[in-house]
């Protein structure tokens, strides 16, 4: 959700910086203290990366004796070649299963809810308190209802399915992407749905045809949001799931780490390596389509 | 689906007017979902609570047992101060510090864009693979501190009850800092440059600006930053779970940890279903008291600070 509101605000200022002349404002002169803990965070944040990508490809034997924070001096891709051999390939499908299954109804759903409050939230009663109930949820920690949830799905005849995940997640995704959604809606010109009532286009055409391509970037941030949430949810596969063959990527990766090759340390950060690949090319996709949907959204 | 529908449909146009029409059944999907797995296992987890349940046989209405048995329980208060001690520890950290970096990120240096991006990698990984990765690192035998010989840093880690509870405050700012700072960085940009300029001319420092401007104008960020923080450590699982499991001696105990086990391991699900029950009830309260410090209508877009 910061991902939408970063490059907006950043865009009109970075305009507004590169023409027009500027005096000297607080930005210009160098900031010790605020660079100090950047380049600090830096390093405390990129150090244990690092460490985990380096280590990954060094062998276990080696691991104990070389220096933690040198590149390992004959790399090894027998790591890899372990985990890749130990299920995770199912693993991460059955992640990818549950992350699509959940973020294209929680959006789609969340779209139109979201487009409902904002074009009739003030008349109808009903979608008014529609809106109350998602902002109650809100500031309610859902994961608190885990228990009933456990008792839902076994009633459902759902326990230890990739259903019984995705249930759940659709229902924990709805709030935020409403609130965030509905923001955006909010901001498309109200000329423009006049427009396309004078047209004779119905509320579910203008819903596709204007508002949801004038959010689009809106849509994909909250669309990357959930499918983060859900792709590195521990707690309800934990507790809704028993087969390994059921396992998503976290889970696998605490069974891996806690059974009998946990104590190849090489091997599990070779596991949190794959885990995290996918999720990084997302990221990368998904900011390029974030600042070029907010440059396309008003181009016409 | 749209495309069916290009021609003019003209008995489409009425509807729209009032409120009534077709939108209510648009929100209805969503309502749905949200009423089967969160408004009903809501309510599910208040009426549990006076019940009590094995996981295996019959559930059975045993009015306040749970209650009693939770409340005279001293894990509870334990259980309590160990959430607060997170909550609070982990947002005193994460604030100067997201703040600070989100001021120093709201410039416009392209250097600053690239350290934005490597920011944001810890905010990717799952708790599970950063709780791993710290396990590993902080390991007193084979962990970074013996292997570069540095022994302030070989410690164990996780061993020791105070120690333990400082690596969980530690890994959760280490994930959470990169969020809170973009939050920030977006907070400071929205902040109108003439108020810098005004206070330039006037002769304000650096020091003055950021108590005087910067701090004042980010009330709202931070009050939203903080509202996540902390109804999010209320339910602080996977990554104590993975990291401590709640020890050593129940030092990371906290309670979403303590209700998982007394329901799942214990098999104790009525006395889980009370700790579900006073989670709600502590997030709902802190989410109206920071609502009422903010003193913004709800309705207004929680995220223009964000």
């Amino acid at each position: 959700m910061t991902a939408t509101h970063t490059p907006a605000a950043a865009k009109r200022p970075t305009a507004a910086h590169s023409r027009g002349r500027r005096p000297a404002t607080p930005s210009q002169r160098p900031n010790w203290l605020g660079g100090l803990i950047g380049w600090l965070w830096l390093a405390v944040v990129i150090i244990p990366i690092y460490w985990i990508v380096i280590t990954s490809f060094k062998t276990q034997s080696n691991y104990y004796v070389t220096n933690p924070l040198l590149p390992p001096s004959d790399p090894t891709l027998d790591n890899y070649r372990l985990v890749i051999e130990m299920d995770f390939p199912l693993y991460f499908l059955n992640s990818l299963l549950v992350a699509v299954g959940t973020v294209i109804p929680s959006v789609l759903f969340s779209f139109m809810a979201a487009y409902a409050i904002v074009r009739s939230g003030r008349t109808s009663r009903f979608l008014r308190g529609v809106n109350s109930l998602f902002l109650m949820g809100l500031a309610i920690p859902l994961q608190a209802t885990v228990i009933p949830i456990y008792l839902l799905i076994i009633k459902l005849s759902l326990y230890d399915s990739l259903t019984a995940l995705v249930l759940p997640s659709i229902a924990f995704a709805i709030p935020l992407s409403v609130l965030v959604l509905s923001n955006f809606i909010r901001d498309v010109p109200k000329e423009l749905f006049e427009s396309m009532r004078m047209d004779g286009a119905t509320e579910w055409m203008t819903l596709w045809r204007l508002a949801f391509p004038l959010t689009r970037p809106a849509v994909v941030t909250v669309s990357i949001y959930n499918a983060l949430n859900v792709w590195n949810g521990f707690l309800l596969p934990l507790i809704l799931t028993q087969s390994p063959d059921k396992r998503t990527l976290p889970l696998g990766l605490a069974a891996f780490q806690g059974g009998p090759y946990g104590v190849n340390v090489p091997a599990v950060l070779a596991s949190v390596v794959l885990t995290i690949v996918p999720i990084l090319v997302l990221y990368t996709v998904g900011r390029r389509q974030l600042l070029s949907g907010l440059t396309a959204g008003f181009g016409k | 689906m749209s495309a069916t529908t290009t021609g003019r449909t003209s008995s489409a146009v009425a509807p729209k007017a009032r409120g009534g029409g077709v939108l209510p059944w648009l929100a209805l999907p969503a309502l749905l979902a949200f009423v089967a797995f969160a408004v009903i296992p809501l309510i599910g987890v208040l009426l549990l609570s006076f019940t009590s349940w094995d996981t295996l046989g019959t559930i059975q209405l045993t009015g306040l047992e749970s209650w009693q048995s939770v409340l005279s329980d001293p894990g509870l208060p334990h259980a309590l101060w160990v959430t607060f001690l997170i909550t609070a520890l982990s947002w005193a950290v994460q604030t100067p510090a997201s703040i600070l970096i989100g001021v120093f990120l709201a410039g416009h240096q392209r250097y600053r864009e690239l350290l934005a991006v490597l920011y944001f990698i810890p905010l990717l990984l799952s708790s599970a693979a950063i709780a791993i990765t710290y396990k590993a690192l902080l390991d007193p035998n084979f962990g970074l501190g013996a292997g570069l010989h540095i022994d302030l840093l070989t410690q164990d880690w996780l061993g020791e009850p105070g120690l333990a509870l400082g690596v969980v405050i530690f890994v959760v700012s280490w994930q959470f800092i990169p969020f809170h700072s973009l939050l920030y960085q977006g907070g400071v940009r929205q902040i109108p440059r003439s108020l810098y300029e005004a206070a330039e001319l006037d002769g304000a420092g650096r020091v003055r600006m950021f108590f005087n401007i910067t701090l004042p104008q980010l009330k709202y960020t931070i009050i939203t930053s903080s509202t996540l923080m902390i109804v999010g450590s209320l339910t602080f699982f996977d990554l104590i779970f993975v990291l401590t499991e709640g020890g050593p001696s129940d030092a990371t105990r906290a309670l979403a940890l303590d209700m998982y086990k007394r329901g799942f391991q214990a098999n104790l699900m009525g006395a889980a279903c009370v700790i579900g029950v006073i989670l709600v009830l502590v997030g709902l309260a802190l989410a109206l008291l920071l609502r009422r410090l903010g003193g913004r209508d709800p309705n207004a877009s929680q995220l223009e600070g964000a």
